[in-house]
């Protein structure tokens, strides 16, 4: 049951996007963004829509599993449109009926608002989608390495991120396997009230998190054995390289940003 | 023939925690591992196996005397990386000591601590994955592999290091039977074919009986050493230690306390059996 969970979901793939440098795609993830935030007209929201749908179409990622991830966050883009919707005050008054007034720029903000949020958690899932864990973390060490000269510890927070992501299926497992135990000796996690149902979960997490300690225990020994010792004279299997492709997406992504510019300075 | 690994006087306690009083593991174990020989180490639960092999790359230091690893004192911190990329070590839990979430990724990661480039990580890393047969499984997902293929995995991830000398604590305990036998086939492939120095830990008698020498520790002290023929005659000493013998050992003895007279060194079935037709023989 709980071997559903996909945390990051990654399709492996041979496209474009997929081969892109886990760098470029992070950088151009955040021009994205920035030009989210600046949008201001139909105009550049349709450039950010349709930059979107090419590169999940390159990607030849279906539509289906992008609207899918946005399932969960459904209500949350619905109370923003509405609150939007009923807040913005501007433009003509198109209806009016007691406490309720809605203005055409109370529409306009409505849709921007709902875009805004759809485009921004479709581009993380297309990022996520095309690129695996290990990638993503190794780009991010890469992109925050010069953080390392004011003492940010880069490599240990990345080590930290890759054997997080390697655990979750075996925790996820442990913690099936604990819950199947405590149902066997008459557990029940069904029933109840809220808080009953709460104090259940004390005999799952107490035995998982006793185990979880002793294999961090058990891992830092065996990778004390593998000779790890922190960051320093550390190389990579792997050597990320930026390539013409990511040169040509980096131009791609620059001309976008620049149009949502040059269009949000005429007004549009 | 070299000693690989070399202990003079090893005394270990463990530190005493809260008002626990605590007793030395082992005290005044001399022992020495020849290169490229199999050494199987067995002992009933808590006699101290765990810990010794612990002291063979330094991730335990002794409390008293000293463990040389090719001349290397392990009580030396400057040589621990050395000392640690001479004696790989594989632990009980595969799934405790695999880091990564792609095969390959996890086997380049003691590579990749040594400092080694890049390209050479590569070949290392296609080279130890062939080792232990699991090259067409390199981009896959440890946790959707078997317990036998997780452990052959570990196996390869301490290859990588190219090491000399590869110490096993129970590698097999949490396996199924099919797990253990493709982990002790590597073993033994390993040694026979790399010249590669083991000391397997078990305590699986069958598995002691394929290595060269087999050392029986018992309450901190080593209490039998020899080949496996020599040591797993000696039933009584076996099974006051708390220790079962081969199945081929436990007939002939039980046949022999009814009257026969077989000799207790036979330890593989045919040896057995052999051995049985030739008592009969003489009988008749």
């Amino acid at each position: 049951m709980l071997k559903d969970i996909t945390l990051g979901q990654f399709f492996p793939g041979k496209s474009l996007i997929h081969r892109l440098d886990p760098r470029a795609k992070l950088l151009i993830l955040l021009a994205y963004f920035v030009a989210l935030f600046l949008a201001k007209s139909y105009i550049s929201y349709g450039l950010m829509v349709l930059f979107l749908a090419a590169a999940t179409m390159i990607a030849r990622i279906p539509f289906k599993s992008m609207t899918r991830g946005l399932k969960p966050m459904l209500i949350f883009i619905i109370l923003t449109a509405v609150l939007n919707l009923l807040y913005t005050k501007g433009g003509r008054l198109l209806l009016s009926w007691k406490f309720i007034h809605i203005y055409t720029e109370g529409i306009k903000s409505a849709v921007f608002m709902a875009l805004r949020i759809i485009l921004l958690i479709c581009g993380s899932f297309l990022l996520t989608y095309t690129t695996s864990p290990i990638a993503l973390t190794d780009a991010l060490e890469r992109l925050l390495s010069p953080l390392k000269f004011i003492k940010v510890p880069v490599h240990e927070l990345a080590m930290m991120m890759c054997i997080a992501l390697r655990f979750i299926p075996t925790l996820i497992e442990e913690t099936d396997k604990i819950m199947s135990a405590q149902k066997a000796r008459g557990a029940n996690f069904e029933t109840g009230s809220l808080l009953k149902r709460a104090k259940a979960l004390i005999p799952i997490l107490v035995p998982l998190f006793v185990s979880a300690f002793r294999r961090a225990d058990e891992l830092a020994t065996a990778m004390e054995c593998r000779c790890y010792h922190g960051g320093e004279g550390r190389t990579r299997m792997k050597v990320l390289r930026f390539t013409w492709l990511d040169l040509g997406a980096f131009a791609v992504a620059g001309l976008l940003l620049a149009a949502v510019i040059v269009l949000r300075h005429f007004g549009l | 023939m070299s000693n690989i690994i070399r202990t003079e006087a090893l005394s270990f306690t463990y530190p005493a925690s809260g008002d626990r009083l605590s007793l030395p593991v082992f005290e005044q174990v001399n022992l020495e591992i020849e290169a490229g020989s199999f050494t199987a180490v067995i002992g009933p639960n808590g006699c101290g196996k765990s810990t010794l092999a612990k002291q063979f790359n330094g991730v335990l230091l002794p409390s008293g005397g000293t463990v040389w690893i090719e001349g290397m004192d392990t009580s030396d911190e400057a040589l621990l990386l050395e000392i640690r990329r001479t004696v790989g070590m594989v632990f009980q839990n595969p799934d405790n000591q695999i880091v990564a979430n792609v095969v390959e990724e996890d086997v380049a990661f003691a590579p990749e601590n040594l400092g080694i480039p890049s390209a050479e990580i590569r070949q290392r890393v296609d080279e130890a994955l062939k080792t232990v047969g699991m090259y067409d499984y390199r981009e896959h997902a440890p946790h959707l592999l078997s317990g036998g293929q997780k452990q052959r995995i570990a196996i390869a991830g301490v290859l990588a290091m190219r090491p000399k000398c590869i110490v096993l604590d129970e590698p097999t305990a949490m396996l199924d039977p099919q797990g253990r036998k493709e982990v002790i086939a590597t073993i033994s492939r390993l040694n026979k074919e790399q010249g590669m120095t083991v000391v397997l830990i078990t305590h699986h008698m069958s598995e002691a009986v394929n290595a060269d020498r087999v050392l029986v520790m018992h309450r901190g002290g080593i209490l039998l050493d020899g080949t496996p023929r020599e040591v797993f005659a000696q039933v009584e000493t076996l099974r006051s230690a708390g220790l079962d013998v081969p199945q081929t050992v436990e007939l002939a003895f039980r046949l022999n306390q009814n009257g026969w007279s077989l000799p207790l060194d036979a330890l593989t079935v045919e040896e057995c059996a052999e051995a049985i037709a030739k008592a009969l023989e003489i009988e008749n």
